[in-house]
């Protein structure tokens, strides 16, 4: 081992020449909470976007779920259909894996680009209906539904040398 | 020495072997991984690792979802190369049920898998040198960076940052949006720069090397004898990859070379995967050059049905072999899953690398191994 170290210093120098080169690139970090970065078009985020008027109450999406997490409710409706009465998940117990918006055949559910998701209670975390329900200020993802893609800003990416910019 | 002897004597000083309790919780265990060491001095005498602080039964829950469901299952094995363990599943589905999957989705696969490659060896390296502890916390961050890269091209594909749930059987679940070729062409070009800054960090490091070479040796025929497989066993000397050996995918279409270590130690480890970070790139150019067009993932019922048997797909993760045994009854649901653990067996092979060395090696050495608690425990 002393062998080794013998003489030594060059290698480590050469090392400390490299980080000191480091002190003159551009900055990569973004400063969080002031400054955020534009998520991929295609992000799967916090909350679950549901379209009422498109929605037939079949339930796939909650035959589909890994973890048996959405609850629907329905009963017969006037015209040959069914009303939803229900539609909650606990975004507590989801792993936002997105196979329930991949396997609805109406495109009535989407995935939401909210990312900020602490709460003071745990039953803050249940999404009842109200809360899902799509309104037009609600950005929705465009997984699994490329009809959306175009429409969403250019996802900010590191190795343009892109940190973000300053919203809010 | 006499005066020591005739010292122990008159004092009746005794020595005897300490039991030293590493983990669960200990930062440089990767996890809850516990080991009991047995302690001559700062020597290491013995070593018993216990495991099962992560169980969560995984291949238990396996049979009561459906296949497709499975999926995400898989993200949450070895977290750090999620694609690889999605990849190594849907693979075996595909073999049971007899899927084709279209080229295009197996490009996609193949591009997916060196990308993770090469960002679970930046985090393996990392963490390594980390754990090594010598002021050598620098690389990891500048290998933070670039894994940052490719963290923002797996989102840009699927969506998330860790568990990509991005494979499905019979190919893929979207085709890569048209933003994605060049990023990667830029990432592959750019690269090389960033590996040859981590040799110039390292390769040299007086310190890095006292530390590394020919600490936790572990020999080729032991290495064979303790199915250990990816860089811990090509570190041994022995040239084993799934993706020559048998390859699986579009593996056969692309040019690049295994690269072996020659004594089994710490540094050859590190080295192996510098290296294959190399030959990533190599195959990622070739992927993007043949790109074909067409679809992304083959048009299947929503609910697979496979026909009574048995399949085990296996493909070469970042850590090694990973395979799945998924049984079939005909049911929406896989009768028996059973996974092929790469960490899990390298970790076996961890005492024999250790013994006869201090207390800072075993973490190095454990360190090199790369293991991820989630799959290790399952």
């Amino acid at each position: 081992m002393a062998s080794m170290l013998e003489g030594s210093g060059l290698g480590l120098l050469k090392g400390m020449a490299m980080t000191f080169r480091h002190l003159f690139r551009r900055r990569i970090t973004t400063q969080y909470p002031e400054q955020k970065l534009t998520l991929s078009k295609r992000f799967r985020g916090y909350t679950l976007v549901w379209d009422k008027e498109r929605c037939t109450g079949c339930a796939t999406c909650a035959k589909s779920c890994p973890q048996g997490n959405i609850e629907i409710v329905t009963s017969k409706g006037t015209e040959n259909d069914y009303v939803v009465e229900k539609f909650q998940l606990d975004s507590g117990r989801c792993i936002f894996c997105g196979l329930c918006v991949e396997s609805c055949p109406y495109d009535a559910l989407f995935l939401g680009m909210e990312y900020e998701r602490s709460s003071y209670r745990r039953g803050d975390l249940v999404l009842s209906r109200d809360k899902l329900l799509f309104t037009p200020d609600k950005q929705r993802s465009a997984y699994a539904r490329p009809k959306l893609e175009p429409g969403l800003p250019r996802q900010t990416l590191l190795i343009e040398g892109d940190t973000g910019s300053k919203k809010r | 020495m006499e005066s020591m002897s005739s010292l122990s004597t008159d004092m009746e000083l005794k020595t005897e072997p300490f039991v030293l309790n590493m983990g669960p919780q200990h930062p440089s265990t990767h996890g809850v991984f516990r080991m009991r060491v047995l302690l001559d001095g700062e020597v290491v005498v013995d070593l018993e690792p216990i495991f099962g602080y992560l169980h969560r039964g995984i291949e238990k829950l396996a049979e009561t979802r459906t296949y497709t469901q499975v999926i995400p299952l898989t993200d949450r094995l070895l977290y750090l190369s999620s694609m690889a363990c999605n990849h190594a599943y849907v693979r075996s589905v595909e073999k049971l049920a007899g899927i084709h999957v279209p080229e295009r989705g197996e490009y996609i696969r193949v591009i997916m898998d060196e990308l993770m490659r090469i960002s679970s060896h930046l985090m393996a390296v990392g963490f390594f040198l980390n754990d090594l502890g010598c002021s050598v916390y620098t690389p990891l961050l500048y290998m933070y960076r670039e894994r940052e890269k490719i963290l923002d091209m797996f989102e840009m594909v699927c969506g998330q940052r860790l568990t990509y749930n991005y494979m499905r059987v019979g190919g893929v679940s979207g085709d890569v949006p048209e933003e994605f070729m060049p990023v990667l062409k830029r990432f592959v070009a750019e690269m090389p720069h960033f590996i040859a800054e981590y040799e110039q960090l390292l390769a040299e490091n007086e310190i890095l090397l006292a530390r590394t070479k020919g600490v936790g040796v572990l020999p080729r025929e032991l290495a064979i004898n303790a199915s250990a497989s990816g860089p811990v066993l090509r570190a041994s000397g022995v040239k084993w990859d799934i993706r020559k050996a048998d390859p699986y995918s579009v593996y056969d279409r692309f040019d690049f070379e295994v690269p072996i270590g020659q004594v089994g130690d710490n540094y050859d480890r590190y080295r192996v995967r510098i290296m294959e970070m190399h030959q990533s790139l190599r195959i990622l150019e070739q992927a993007m050059r043949q790109f074909p067009a067409g679809e992304a993932c083959a048009k299947l019922p929503q609910l697979l049905r496979p026909a009574v048997g048995e399949a085990y797909g296996r493909v070469e993760t970042p850590q090694g072999e990973m395979g799945f045994y998924v049984v079939s009854d005909n049911s929406i649901a896989p009768y028996r899953m059973h996974i092929r653990p790469p960490a899990l067996l390298n970790l076996t092979a961890l005492k024999d690398m250790v013994v006869g060395w201090k207390v800072a090696d075993v973490i190095a050495t454990f360190g090199s191994i790369d293991i991820a608690m989630g799959e290790v425990d399952r």
